[in-house]
Order: C-alpha cells, then structure tokens, then sequence
C-alpha cells in the first residue's frame, strides 16, 4: 500500500525538483552586518532589563489615585506606566529572541522523512497475540457472569454519584413554579390592603396628580423594601414595573381592562416576555417600549401587544387604582406570570392582539 | 553564524552511509565547555529517566515554516498568560454572592450595596497595585484565546489539514474552542456587573427555553430562581478548575498527536506527502517559540496597560431592573447574540404546554448545531468526495473549492448575524432603522451566503484555470508581437519547474460514481459500502467545474505547441 503511494507520487505531472539550494542569508555574508544583528539582539536583552527595573520602581513610586485625562484616553496613571514598562520587558525579550532566531541560527533547511501513522501489520499481528493471550489468562470467555456482574455493577456505581446533583436546586413542581415564577409581591395586595407603587429609586409612594402625560416611571411595590440580599435580588427580578401616564383619547383600552387605569396612568411589568431582560427605552410619542437587549417592542397604548422583536408574548399589565389619599396602588397580583415563557405553562391565552 | 548543518543529515532509512557516520563517541562531540560543565548533571538526570533516549527523536524534528502555523500558537501562548494572570486574580477575588456595604477607595460606590464578587472587583481594579493591569490582561488574553481558535480553525479548515490522518486532532481541536468560549463566558459572568448579571439574565432565558427540561435546568443551575445565592461560585468553580482541567489535558493532546503526525506543510520544491522540510525543533524553533510566547505575552501586557476593557466600575454593581443599551456579550457570542435578535416572535403550543422557539433555535439549536457540524465535517467532507488517502501536504485554498466555498457561506452567515449583535449601535451610528436593519438580515442571514458560496467557488475556479494556464503555455511576459500573417500574440515563458510541481502534487479524487466497485486507487468495495446514486449525485456537485491536472504528456503537448518556448524541464529557473 505504501509502495502504492510513493509511486503515484514520483509519477506526477512534473517532476520533484528538490529542495532548493541553500543561499547564505544576507546577514551571515558580511562579518559587519552580523554583528550588527548580534548588536539588535543584545539591545534588545538590555532595554527589556532596564523596563524591568523600571517598573519595579514605578510600582512603588506612582501612587495608585492619578487619573489621566487626554480626552479620549483616560486611565489610571500606575496602570499605565506600571503596565507599559513590564510589558515592553516582556515583548522585548520576545523580539530579541526572534531576532536572534532569524538572523542568527542556522536557515539550513533540513529534510525528515514521515513515518506512517499506522502500525506495521507485525506491531498489529503482535498487540493482538498479547491481547489475546490476556483476555485468555482473565479467564473472562469461561467466566462469562463476571463480566455479566461487573457490568451491572459499573452501570450502577455510577447512580448513587449523579442522584447527589438532584439537590442542585429546588424542583420546579407545580407547587413550587405557584411559589416562585408565577407570583411576585403584588401577590400581598388585597382590596383592602393594597399595596402602593413606590419611585425605585427614591421609594417614594406614586400620585396619579403627579404624572404628567408622555411620563414613564420606573416604580417597585412598597413592600420590596422588607426584602435583602439574594431574596432582594429574586424578588426584584420579577415585581419591576413602568407606570407610565398617556392621554386617554391616544391609546386602545380592552373592554376586560376598563378599571386597570386610572385615567391614563397604566403599570406594566418591566420585564421583557422574551428572555427577561428590564425595558428601558421609552418611545413618548408612539407610546413603543423597547427592550435594550434584544430590541422587542411592545405598545403600551396597547395592552403591552408586541410590535416588533423576539418577544412572542405581550408585557403583562398590572391592575392599578388610587386609595384614599390619591396615590397609585395595586390591589392584586399579575394575572399571568411575568418574564419569559416557560414549558410547563400554557401562555395561549395571554392577552394578544383582537381580545376585548 | 552557525556552522551550517548538514543537508544530507536526515534519519532517511535508505542511506546507510549517513547511518553508520552517525555511530560517535562522547570525545568527539564538540559542546561548548559551559555545557561540559553540567555533564555530570546530565548524566545523574539519565541514570534515572532515560532522557537522553527520550529527548533523542525530539530535538532536531523538523517543523516546516509558514505563517499560517503560528496562529495555532498565537492560541496557546494567550492560554498560558491567561492561567498566570488567573492565578494572581484568584488570590483577591472572592466569589461569593453575600451583599455587604462597599467601604472601599471608589467615592462614588461608598455605602452601596454590592455583592462581594463585585467589590472584590472593584478592589482588585481600585485598590491593589497592578490588580487592573492582571485584569485587563487576563480579559484581554481570553479575548485574544478565542479569537486565536477561532482563526487556526479557519486555517485548519481552508487548508484541508483536518483530513487523515488529522480527523482525531480536529475533533479535539472542536472540543478546545467549544471550552474556550465556555471558560470566556463563565469568566465574564463572574464579577456580578450590571452587564455581566445581564448576561446571566439572557443566559438564564436560554435555559428556560429548553423544552422539557428547560424549568428543571434554570432551577438546577441557578439554585432556584434568578438570580439565586450560588451561580457566581459555581461558575466560579467551572471557570477556574473544571475548564482550564479540560483545556490543559486537551491541549496537551492536541500537541501531542501535531507532533506524532509531524506538521503539514504547502507544496513546493522537495516537499511531498512523505517528508517534512523544514528548521530543526532545536534550536531554531524552540527560540522562535520562546521568542513568540514573550511577544504574545507582551503585547497582552502592553493591551492591559494601555486599553481599557470592561471597566465595570462604571456599570456598576447587578441591579435586575437596570441594563444599559448597548448590552453586548463578548464578541464570540455576538453571533448568537444576533440571532437571538433577529429571531421572530415564535412560540407554539402543544397541550398544555409551550415551545418557545424564538430563543430555543437561535439560542441552543444554532449554537449546538454550529459545534455539530463543525466537528463531523471531516467525515461530511468524505461524504461527499470518498477520499481514503492520506494527507499531509496543505492545501491552498482555492485548490478546494467547494469546500473553500463552503467555508466562506458559513463565515458570511456569522458575519452577519455578528451585525445583528450589534444592530442597535448600527442604527444608532449610522442614522438606520433599527426595524429595517432586522428586516434585513431576517433574509440575509440566508441568501447571502448562497451568493458568497457561488462567488467563492466561481473565484476558486479560476484561479484553478490560471495555475492551469501558467502550467501548461507558461507566464505572460507582456511583450506582444505581430506576426507577418498580422496575428498579434502575447509571448510567454515557462514557469520554474518548483512552480509547476508544487501546482501539480495535489490532486482531488475523482467523483464517486454509483455502484462504483473499485474506489479510486484499485482497492474493492464491499458491497454494503457500495456508493448510492444520491451519493453519486452528490460528489458530482462537489467536484463541478472542478479542472483536471493535466497529465505528463499534457503538459509536454501544450509546451511543444508553443512556439520558441522551452521545454518546462529544462527551463528550471525564470
């Protein structure tokens, strides 16, 4: 087979020239140019030292609290100075070994021959003898339920190893997706303890008379504040909310969602439906609401109906009222869960475009 | 200037004259008297591993030289300064998702709530000398890691060097840059920023989007529902134990077999499919590889010095109901991430239950699919063209061009879902409709690269056609001559023999033909492996337009029918 193939070689087209005669580099044929390289080379060795020591220095000289501040180019001062001056120890090293390798070893090109990646059909003829002689000396064609057993038993081993990730997190039976995904806090609020809209960043509790048309606040409920840490964190993920104000005559209200309003002012989740990602980007005049992330865009004159992007289903939209000193208040959770869908639940009837 | 080596100096079994000159004595050896020095050294390490036996076959192994060989190197060394770099990061980040009250140097962050990955982030940035230079360079080496695979892969693939006997490497090669992206993605995650919690988010989203099992696998990973208290030490446990265990033993392997299968090499003059021209390993290709490394690392170095990346302390500490616009992931994702954008709105639903679809498919299916048929593509490419013969000359590009073709569309596609990843800073700098951006791509994504694929392969074509010109009525001088009868003909010269031969020794299989009973070097097929007319068909489309080398007599007949032209053997130089 080799031979096969070494003689298809030799009778191609046009034949092997060989490798070309070697021609003495221009470096290697003037002493003058050779000890130039030889100079670069060392130059090289001797500036990489002395950034090296440099850097030492700079270390502990610069002060870790200058900024520089050349317009396009801020940075922190000790970063800089200490980060160019061990770097070009580093390259310059680098670049005196490539030199040194170009100019100065030997560019004789040499030959090897490759080996098959095959074994020799004796290697082959051999391994099997050995692997046969061992699989005799086992005894395992005789001994055919030792293997038989070991089998169940290595299929088995294994079980007791994996089921230990079976606590890896808490299983998303029906029970637990009731607990977690499909309720947020507005799940606390009653008609007669609603919850209030609060400003997220000043926890200040919402007034309708102060939204003025075209606004849009980004709002928690009241009692996200009773929560820390991680509980914080999940909590928040789910119970963001726009509350934004329209003019009435501007915007399409469904027949089922004629009390969720107060004049204008509706509340939406602010989690994006696609893969949960905070809406941010308000469009004032077309009342559009684009997710930053993925650039879905839901309508919030709308019922929070997708218009364009990824996103398959509409923002959920919290019913709102006022209590009795005029703020805005939620008085029950969202009526489908908020954030990307999920198998275990059926969104088919989520609000969608044509329902009343 | 070295002593220049000897040519005939090679382990050829044929020339017994070299064999038996090669018998010395340890009087003869003429080391540099520095060396002699550590002879008993030498001799005390050998007594006990049989080094010199090991080290024997290793260093004067010729590597063959191209440019296009370092970018696989360009990989490693940027994987070995980012483990230096991690090892230092390690000592200061803690990766715990316990909330505590920043108290650090950063005045703007003073009191706030963070958790303490993110503020041990801070502090390494802020506080610790050179802690901003280790994470710069660490981002900046991985960034560079990736890019590397990804390029090398590129190579590997248009070179044709993944055939046999490189099917095995090529498969580890898959496995590396699938790891790669994953250490890239689980290290970005870590510092628990604005950005990278909302990468978290998207890739939390993903997870959910599973069918089936999607609930069951977001709970599992995230101990619960997002954010949970564990992810950022779980994905710190992947990012610096699990990947880099993995990578280091792949890479490992990954040399091993390049060295035991010896480097492919391009045609040229004395270089064949049985022999490797080239440097010695020592010293020639042991400095470069020093000297590359240094560079590798310094310019990384001289990058976290003088460019700043990922500077998350002007986003800020993860806040689920923040994201900034402009939300990228890393640019090896951004192709998901742009396919993930222009996907539409599709979900379905079956029973009780449903399918989200517009994250599923570009999310999982693309990203799985891409690695899928990445790492068969040695054995779909043998689909097609039924090449059993080994391979260790590269090929150029263009002497393959379906596969070329082939390469180009699938590059054409992630290009453009790249722009997609970035669609809302398009239309942001370019005054565009971000709709009509994503309008635009929602096709594009699969027409363009048809037409990239036919360009390509029409372009590898004929470049085909020229090498097959110059071959046979050689190079066009640019000198023109009219002839009495008033024809004009342009003169041309032969080309040199090395040309000819380095254009002429690599040749593609004929295509496979139906119930064909021989494959094309004699040996006969089984009968269950007899080719089937579809496969026929296919192999026929591969090797369309596909020209022939010419034969022997070929390229005499063609040289005799030029007038005053030599004869290309005789010619040997231009």
């Amino acid at each position: 087979m080799n031979e096969n193939a070494s003689k298809e070689l030799t009778q191609g087209p046009v034949a092997d020239p060989g490798v070309e005669p070697h021609v003495e580099s221009y470096v290697a044929s003037d002493p003058k140019l050779d000890k130039a390289a030889e100079g670069r080379v060392i130059a090289c060795f001797v500036l990489s030292a002395v950034s090296a020591i440099a850097s030492l220095v700079l270390y502990f000289a610069i002060p870790m609290t200058i900024r520089i501040d050349l317009g396009t180019f801020q940075a922190n001062l000790h970063n800089v100075l200490f980060g160019t001056t061990m770097g070009l120890a580093i390259l310059l090293i680098g670049i005196g070994i490539v030199v040194w390798a170009r100019n100065l070893m030997s560019d004789v090109e040499m030959v090897e021959i490759r080996h098959p990646e095959a074994s020799s059909d004796e290697d082959r003829t051999e391994a099997l003898v050995m692997l046969s002689d061992g699989v005799r000396d086992s005894g395992v064609a005789r001994r055919k339920f030792v293997l038989g057993s070991l089998g169940g038993a290595l299929g088995l081993f294994s079980l007791p190893l994996i089921v230990t990730l079976a606590d890896m997190g808490p299983w998303p039976t029906k029970r637990v997706r009731e607990q977690t995904l499909e309720r947020t806090l507005f799940a606390e609020a009653t008609p007669q303890q609603p919850i209030r809209l609060v400003n997220d960043v000043t926890w200040k509790p919402l007034r309708a008379a102060d939204l003025e048309i075209g606004q849009l606040v980004n709002a928690q409920p009241e009692n996200l504040q009773d929560f820390h840490g991680v509980e914080y964190q999940q909590e928040k993920a789910k119970s963001s909310i726009i509350v934004v104000r329209m003019d009435p005559d501007s915007i399409t209200v469904p027949e089922s969602r004629r009390d969720w309003q107060v004049s204008g002012i509706l509340c939406y989740s602010k989690i994006c439906t696609h893969v949960g990602c905070p809406i941010t980007l308000w469009e004032q005049q077309t009342h559009h609401l684009l997710c930053p992330c993925h650039q879905s865009t839901f309508d919030l004159g709308n019922s929070g109906l997708v218009v364009f992007g990824p996103a398959a289903r509409a923002l959920p939209q919290l019913k709102i009222s006022l209590d009795d000193e005029g703020y805005l208040v939620a008085t029950q959770d969202f009526t489908v869960p908020v954030g990307p869908s999920y198998f275990e639940r059926d969104s088919r009837n989520d609000f969608k475009k044509g329902d009343a | 200037m070295a002593k220049p080596a000897p040519v005939a100096d090679t382990h050829d079994p044929g020339s017994d004259a070299t064999n038996t000159k090669r018998v010395v004595s340890a009087q003869d050896i003429d080391l540099p008297p520095a060396l002699v020095k550590q002879a008993p050294l030498a001799r005390w390490v050998d007594d006990r591993t049989g080094i010199a036996t090991m080290t024997k076959p290793l260093l004067r192994k010729v590597f063959p030289d191209h440019w296009s060989f370092l970018i696989g190197e360009i990989a490693l060394w940027s994987f070995i300064v980012v483990l230096i770099t991690g090892v230092f990061l390690t000592l200061w980040f803690k990766p715990s998702m316990a909330e505590i009250e920043y108290d650090g140097s950063y005045q703007i962050m003073k009191g706030m709530l963070m958790s303490e990955a993110f503020a041990s982030t801070i502090d390494i940035s802020m506080d610790i000398r050179g802690g901003l230079l280790l994470r710069q360079m660490h981002h900046w080496g991985a960034l560079l890691f990736v890019a590397a695979i990804f390029v090398h892969a590129a190579r590997v693939f248009f070179t044709g060097a993944f055939r046999k006997p490189r099917e095995i490497n090529w498969l580890i090669g898959v496995g590396l840059m699938f790891l790669g992206v994953m250490a890239g993605f689980s290290g970005y995650s870590l510092p628990d920023d604005l950005l990278s919690g909302t990468g978290l988010r998207f890739a939390d989203g993903l997870m959910r989007s599973i069918p089936l099992i999607g609930t069951w696998a977001e709970f599992f990973v995230f101990n619960g529902e997002f954010p949970g208290d564990l992810i950022i030490s779980r994905l710190y446990m992947v990012h610096i134990l699990l990947i880099p265990a993995l990578l280091l033993a792949l890479v490992g392997a990954h040399l091993v077999l390049m060295v035991y299968h010896k480097h492919t090499q391009f045609a040229g003059p004395g270089r064949t499919e049985r022999n490797v021209v080239g440097y010695p390993a020592f010293p020639v290709y042991a400095a470069k590889m020093a000297g590359y490394f240094f560079t590798v690392f310094g310019v990384i170095a001289l990058f976290g010095a003088l460019v700043t990346i990922n500077p998350v302390w002007t986003y800020g500490p993860y806040n689920p109901a923040q994201v900034t616009a402009g939300s990228q992931p890393d640019w090896y994702m951004g192709w998901v991430e742009g396919a993930v954008r222009i996907m539409p709105g599709w979900e379905s639903h079956w029973g009780s239950t449903t399918w989200s679809w517009n994250v599923f498919i570009p999310g999982v299916i693309l990203l799985g699919g891409f690695f899928t048929v990445m790492a068969l593509w040695p054995w779909i490419e043998n689909w097609f063209t039924g090449d059993k013969r080994e391979h260790n000359l590269a090929q150029r590009p263009y002497e393959n061009p379906t596969r070329t073709a082939f390469g180009v569309a699938i590059i054409t596609f992630m290009v453009l879902l790249q722009f997609g990843g970035a669609n809302d800073l398009i239309a942001t700098n370019f005054a565009l409709s971000l709709n009509a951006i994503t309008w635009f791509l929602r096709f594009a994504v699969f027409i363009v690269p048809v037409i990239a694929f036919w360009v390509t392969k029409r372009i590898c074509l004929s470049m085909l056609k020229r090498d097959q010109d110059r071959l046979l009525h050689g190079s066009p001088t640019g000198e023109v001559h009219r002839t009495p009868e008033g024809e004009y003909i342009e003169d041309h010269t032969p080309i040199s023999q090395g040309e000819g031969y380095a254009m002429t020794s690599s040749e593609d299989p004929a295509p496979l033909e139906a119930g064909q009973a021989t494959d094309d070097r004699g040996v006969a097929i089984a009968d269950g492996e007899r080719i089937s007319k579809r496969r026929a068909r296919a192999s026929r489309w591969w090797a369309e337009g596909n020209i022939p080398t010419p034969t022997r007599e070929e390229i005499e007949e063609a040289h005799s029918d030029h007038e005053g032209s030599h004869e290309l053997e005789s010619s040997g130089q231009q």
